[in-house]
């Protein structure tokens, strides 16, 4: 089984080929966040590399958020286009849960975070679960870091705490503030998704892999005209 | 990374196209179009006949936010894209074996939104080995016509829908000449506009075209000819005009009738546009004037258009109003004559917000 993963969801691009066991091939820069003109290049020159036609996948693994609206969604259009036309099965792997597993094996709680404005973050928290992957310990939302980081210290119950993601330099300070010596700093190299994780991840769960078509962004958070809309109504509903 | 050798994608985009060239087969394109609100997907054989052409409307969902919600528009697209091709294929009775050539909008239009129709293009074409087709979306709009009688040239296209209002001059196929366009508001936001201070649910185009009906143009308003030998349009000034008319009549206690200042303002618009129509049609020796875009729907256009057009004696075409708002099967038709031509879009194929025609 050779599956085909993609993460474009923030601003690294990564493409992998993997099979059971093995990574064929993986490519991830971290420079430039055009990943409408370059992904399907991309894909194109890593399934050459490996000698491995269209026709010869069996999946296709995609990070569908949180992160970058637009980023998540040329992922996730492609991935599913791809697999639609195809006939193979997709699935769609949390882009916070492709960063923790940078950081598997590690003795505490795994935090990978994106900067989500206005003092927000998405983040989750994952522990170290055998070798294979993280298992989640508190579900992936969007966050104020002033609420989250005392929900974490909760969790954690005294073990340090790991924080993850390209974004974590932009909190560094705030984080160290209040999580004191509890709170570790992975080294750059852990701090960007791997696409090979995707993939891997993806072999595991495709016997569970819903149709092409069902396979959505998760963005965690309502566009801001939805979200307006629905308070202006709920309120005048209660008014009245 | 160093420049390479044609990678095996485009080795069989290579090879497909010869081979169905020299088959004489007729060529099945499938349409993507994502450019603004619809979802759309179509099968268009040979360029000019529709085998399926799926529109799957979020009209219902913008108009609670009384216009077009970019953000929304995009999630909605990625929910239904793959669904609506497949519906085009199913409806059309074909699969993608049968089809020939993928056709795409990638612009002008909503930059994420046009975003969604390009990763699902370029994924199909690349997992299938078929040619990738970059369409400009007015392009797109002035094939429609194509889909109900062929083309003669020269001809003098007005395309005018809620994003644009362009005279655009066709000598060949393919080839476009941008003669006026709006130098600030589209015909139909202007609509849009003036609907919303009527009081008028969005969109506002048809509502203020029935109300037209019922009224007599008796307001004076200006009309915006701008130089004398100008073909760009300025709809910012009426708009103006309309909600200065409507503030004055208020102060002074006094009303206007909707339907006399509806009739009036539909009579000024639709004087320039169809004047500059016609005098372009004159200038160059057009031999059919086409109407597109969605306000083509607008019957107060398209009865005065009609008469200028009979009284030059040049033939009009209007497509049916399934082809004049945004539809796949018009991009399907514009890609036909790439397609002819064998020109295809790299898998960097990028959408562009702000594309310029020809
Ligand atoms: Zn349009």
């Amino acid at each position: 089984m050779r599956v085909l993963a993609i993460d474009t969801s923030n601003l690294v691009l990564s493409v992998a080929v993997v099979e059971e066991g093995r990574v064929l091939a993986e490519v991830t820069t971290n420079q430039q966040k055009n990943h409408s003109v370059r992904l399907m290049d991309c894909v194109s020159r890593l399934l050459d590399e490996t000698d491995t036609r269209p026709e010869q996948l069996s999946g296709i693994g995609v990070a569908k958020g949180p992160g970058s609206y637009t980023g998540v969604r040329i992922g996730v259009a492609t991935a599913k286009s791809i697999a639609w036309a195809l006939n193979l099965p997709v699935v769609g792997v949390s882009s916070l849960q492709a960063v923790a597993q940078n950081a598997l094996g590690f003795p505490g709680l795994i935090v990978p975070l994106f900067d989500a404005r206005r003092g927000q973050v998405y983040s989750g928290a994952y522990r170290t679960a055998g070798m294979e992957a993280v298992s989640v310990q508190l579900a992936e939302r969007i966050i104020l870091l002033s609420d989250w980081l005392p929900l974490l210290r909760e969790q954690a119950a005294g073990e340090p705490i790991l924080f993850l993601g390209e974004d974590v330099r932009l909190h560094r300070e705030t984080i160290a503030a209040v999580l004191g010596d509890q709170a570790r700093f992975a080294p750059a190299s852990h701090n960007h998704p791997r696409a090979a994780h995707i993939g891997l991840l993806a072999l595991g769960e495709i016997e569970n892999a819903g149709s092409a078509h069902d396979l959505v962004p998760e963005y965690l958070q309502l566009a801001e005209a939805e979200a307006k809309w629905l308070a202006q109504n709920q309120e005048g509903s209660q008014k009245e | 990374m160093n420049r390479r050798e044609p990678s095996r994608y485009e080795e069989r985009v290579r090879q497909a196209y010869q081979a169905h060239k020299e088959s004489g087969e007729p060529t099945y394109i499938l349409g993507i179009e994502t450019s603004c609100d619809e979802t759309s997907a179509a099968v268009v054989q040979d360029g000019r006949v529709v085998l399926s052409n799926v529109i799957a409307s979020q009209a219902d969902i913008h108009k609670r936010f009384g216009g077009v919600v970019p953000e929304v528009a995009s999630r909605r697209h990625v929910e239904n894209i793959t669904l609506t091709i497949e519906e085009a294929l199913t409806r059309a009775g074909r699969t993608l074996d049968d089809i020939h050539a993928i056709a795409v909008t990638y612009g002008p239009g909503l930059v994420g939104a046009l975003l969604v129709g390009v990763a699902a293009a370029k994924a199909v074409s690349f997992a299938r080995g078929i040619p990738l087709i970059g369409v400009h979306h007015i392009a797109g709009h002035i094939y429609a016509n194509r889909l109900v009688e062929e083309m003669r040239f020269p001809l003098v296209a007005l395309v005018v829908s809620g994003g644009h209002t362009e005279l655009v001059l066709m000598k060949a196929h393919g080839e476009y000449e941008i003669l006026g366009e709006t130098r600030d508001d589209a015909a139909g936001e202007a609509y849009d506009k003036v609907a919303r201070a009527l009081k008028l649910p969005y969109p506002g185009g048809p509502h203020i075209d029935r109300l037209a009906r019922e009224g007599e143009p008796r307001v004076p308003l200006p009309r915006a000819w701008l130089e004398p030998d100008s073909y760009d349009f300025s709809f910012s000034g009426l708009k103006s005009a309309v909600l200065n008319t409507l503030h004055n009549a208020s102060q002074r206690g006094e009303t206007i009738d909707p339907a006399d200042l509806a009739a009036s303002f539909q009579d000024s618009v639709t004087e320039v546009l169809v004047e500059k129509t016609i005098r372009a049609a004159r200038e160059y020796g057009a031999r059919q004037v086409l109407l597109a875009g969605g306000v083509a729907a607008n019957r107060g256009l398209r009865e005065r258009l009609q008469q200028r057009c009979e009284a030059e004696g040049v033939a009009l075409v209007i497509p049916p109003l399934s082809l004049c708002t945004d539809n796949a099967a018009m991009i399907a038709a514009a890609g036909y004559i790439h397609y002819q031509k064998g020109q295809f879009a790299g898998l960097d194929l990028n959408g562009v917000p702000g594309l310029p025609l020809s």
